[in-house]
């Protein structure tokens, strides 16, 4: 089994993830009499991660390149704060400069791009100062974006002239972004969609075969890569179906379909992995967070390559700014609070290592699942809040303890560490049950 | 790719591939290279001895682009160039090997052999295909049992990562080598096969900057050697007109073979 893993390039971590993730569920399926693994559950579980995993994805690039990101909480809440005024007062004023953004919105049916390309300038924006006084200044990380923490919060109350009054409703378009079980792609698009995803994964199957085919490199065999093609087909369809298809509108029983910010998220997680494996970009991230001054003395421009991954963040927090709002209907002050720990336990029990140059983005999309389904399993067995947090905070540690054992190659320990966690939060769980 | 070794040395009508003249660099007060002048001709290793912060490295920085001069003349080819950072150096054919192995040790091979210059298909993404496949080709020519393409080179062998660094350095066609103790890390069975990649990148006209401690490897791999000592040159001998005390006694009390007695030769020993 190890070795079928290693010989054809397949991430044994994200193996043992997606294990341990088939045993939570399960774990919950069981401790709530077969109430966790449904259609309706798993398809709230999915809009429910979005928001997370969407920002986890940019936190791998950072915490690779060994920084931090403290303030994508309150950016996310200042994005959102800034998304919704365009499209209720169609103008934002901040600190006594008064922007009009009238003239964005041309016609009614341009409100939600204009709103979503103010938040991801903003979000550039805010991405670029933060990551230049990193990277040029040399401030270190964790105080820049903890400066960043305290200033975007701050800047909601002085944002629109209104003391962070409550922004709604928000345009009828752009509530789309925010995946109610109405507002989702429907069953015709819902095959559409999937069937592409199918269509892309054949298509690099492919291709990467072409590609090494044509410089003579060695092969993988035929039927294994004929056997990824199929299982990921078959896994995406099955998914999709059961998910998706199966979930019926308590209105009109037809199938709801995915909803919009989940086709968000896998366009993101796709885009950033290419990123990642595919550009000089990620190559860079990647160099400079395993060491960085080879990095540095391979002529790679390192400072850059950290401003831009900054930004990269400030446009994911917009993103995920608007789906919040968009869910909600409404742009409130506290719009993100705590979230920056959620996206970085995201990107961390994902397999992002402190130590830099370690984490991959399907890894903390799957942390994120991992987070989502922690919390929604304890809410369906009624467990309260303060108990959810000591469950995350110890599987976090946890899962960090794991790693730490495993680049130490202390295999053994690697299942006392597992067991231990495992123990402490069934015990948290079991005994927080009403 | 003309040069022939054995007449390294000569003086001649050659062209030597490379010169530093009168270069000078200051850290605040502390003069770390004061007016030093070396050159280097085509298939030819110099080595570059000194004690602990007689300024060799702060000299070859100045032509690996690390560090600029804040004076002197940097001569390739006959011609002045400028060097203001790695990426103008590498523009010269001047490649560098550090001492700590300047890989990124969570990416492969290929990625390493081709960091900061990665080929790129026309859409540009990375064309990981044509890197692994030149890489592989590079590695034919140096290292033949070297197998593991697709693991990152953390878990390579030192002398396996040797192996990465210098085939970095030869893919792309480097007619200035600088090896900064490329041995320091290694194994002897690794060292040795440091020693005849050297060699065989001698054979083929490529000038080699060889700064190393290890007065061994100086005397086996160097056609001539330069002594630093406290950011001055004491001075420039042919390997075969002099012996290892000699040298350690340019390396220890500044003084050229000629000037130095057999008493001080005899009390280099005693301490």
């Amino acid at each position: 089994m190890r070795d079928f893993v290693s010989s054809n390039g397949i991430d044994t971590r994200l193996v043992g993830m997606v294990i341990s993730l088939a045993v939570i569920w399960i774990g919950f399926h069981a401790l709530s009499d077969g109430k966790f693994i449904t259609s309706r559950n798993l398809w709230n579980l999915s809009v429910q991660s979005v928001s997370i995993g969407i920002m986890a994805t940019g936190m791998v690039f950072i915490i690779v390149t060994r920084n931090i990101d403290l303030s994508v909480g309150s950016l996310l809440g200042f994005l959102g704060y800034t998304m919704a005024l365009v499209q209720t007062d169609g103008r934002i004023s901040v600190l006594g400069v008064n922007i009009s953004v009238e003239n964005l919105k041309v016609h009614r049916c341009y409100t939600w791009i204009a709103a979503l390309a103010v938040g991801l300038v903003l979000g550039a924006l805010a991405g670029l100062l933060q990551g230049s006084i990193v990277a040029y200044v040399g401030v270190p990380a964790f105080i820049v974006t903890l400066g960043g923490y305290l200033a975007w919060r701050g800047l909601i109350f002085r944002t629109g002239g209104k003391q962070g009054q409550t922004l709604a409703p928000l345009d009828d378009t752009f509530r789309y972004l925010g995946g109610a079980p109405e507002r989702s792609l429907g069953e015709a698009k819902t095959w559409i969609a999937a069937v592409l995803v199918c269509v892309a994964i054949v298509f690099s199957i492919v291709m990467a075969r072409r590609r090494r085919q044509r410089h003579e490199l060695a092969l993988r065999s035929r039927s294994t890569d004929i056997g990824f093609a199929v299982g990921g087909c078959a896994a995406v369809l099955a998914g999709v179906y059961f998910v998706a298809i199966k979930y019926k509108s308590p209105q009109t029983g037809d199938p709801v379909g995915l909803a919009y910010p989940v086709i968000i998220l896998i366009g993101v997680a796709l885009l950033m992995t290419y990123l990642a494996r595919r550009r000089r970009f990620g190559r860079y991230v990647f160099a400079y967070g395993g060491n960085p001054e080879a990095a540095e003395l391979g002529g790679i421009n390192t400072r850059r390559t950290i401003v831009y991954t900054y930004m990269l963040m400030g446009m994911l927090c917009a993103v995920s700014a608007a789906i919040q709002t968009a869910r909600l209907n409404s742009a409130t002050t506290n719009l993100g609070v705590q979230n920056e720990l959620d996206v970085i336990a995201a990107a961390v029990i994902g397999g992002t290592s402190f130590s830099g140059g370690i984490g991959t983005i399907p890894g903390a999309v799957l942390g994120a699942v991992v987070m989502q389904s922690l919390r929604s399993g304890m809410s369906l067995l009624n467990i309260d809040s303060p108990s959810q947090d000591i469950v995350v905070g110890v599987v976090l540690v946890t899962a960090v303890a794991i790693d730490a054992l495993l680049r130490q190659r202390r295999r053994a320990s690697v299942f006392g560490a597992l067991g231990a966690g495992a123990v402490v939060a069934a015990w948290v769980i079991q005994t927080g049950r009403p | 790719m003309t040069a022939t070794v054995s007449d390294a040395t000569a003086d001649g009508p050659r062209v030597p591939l490379c010169e530093l003249r009168d270069i000078k660099v200051a850290f605040g007060g502390l003069h770390a290279v004061d007016g030093v002048s070396i050159d280097l001709y085509p298939g030819e290793v110099v080595a570059l001895v000194g004690g602990n912060g007689a300024g060799k490295s702060t000299l070859i920085h100045t032509l690996s682009g690390a560090h600029p001069a804040d004076s002197g003349q940097i001569i390739i080819n006959g011609q002045p160039a400028v060097i203001h950072n790695p990426r103008d150096a590498r523009h010269y054919g001047v490649e560098v090997i550090y001492q700590k192995l300047a890989l990124a040790d969570n990416i492969d091979a290929a990625g390493n052999v081709f960091l900061g210059r990665e080929l790129r298909s026309r859409t540009g993404a990375l064309d990981d295909e044509a890197m692994a496949s030149a890489t592989q080709k590079v590695m034919q020519r140096l290292n033949p049992r070297f197998r593991n393409l697709k693991t990152a080179v953390k878990s390579l062998s030192g002398g396996q990562r040797q192996s990465v660094a210098i085939a970095r350095a030869v893919h792309f066609n480097a007619r200035i080598l600088i090896m900064d103790e490329p041995t320091a890390a290694l194994g002897p069975a690794e060292t040795a096969q440091v020693r005849d990649l050297i060699t065989q990148l001698k054979s083929e006209g490529i000038g080699i900057f060889l700064i190393s401690h290890d007065i061994h490897d100086v005397f086996d791999l160097a056609d001539r050697i330069s002594v630093m000592l406290q950011g001055k040159l004491v001075g420039t001998v042919n390997k075969v007109d002099v012996t290892k005390d000699q040298v350690l006694a340019m390396i220890i009390m500044g003084k050229k073979p000629d000037e130095v007695t057999e008493e001080q030769i005899a009390s280099l020993h005693d301490s």
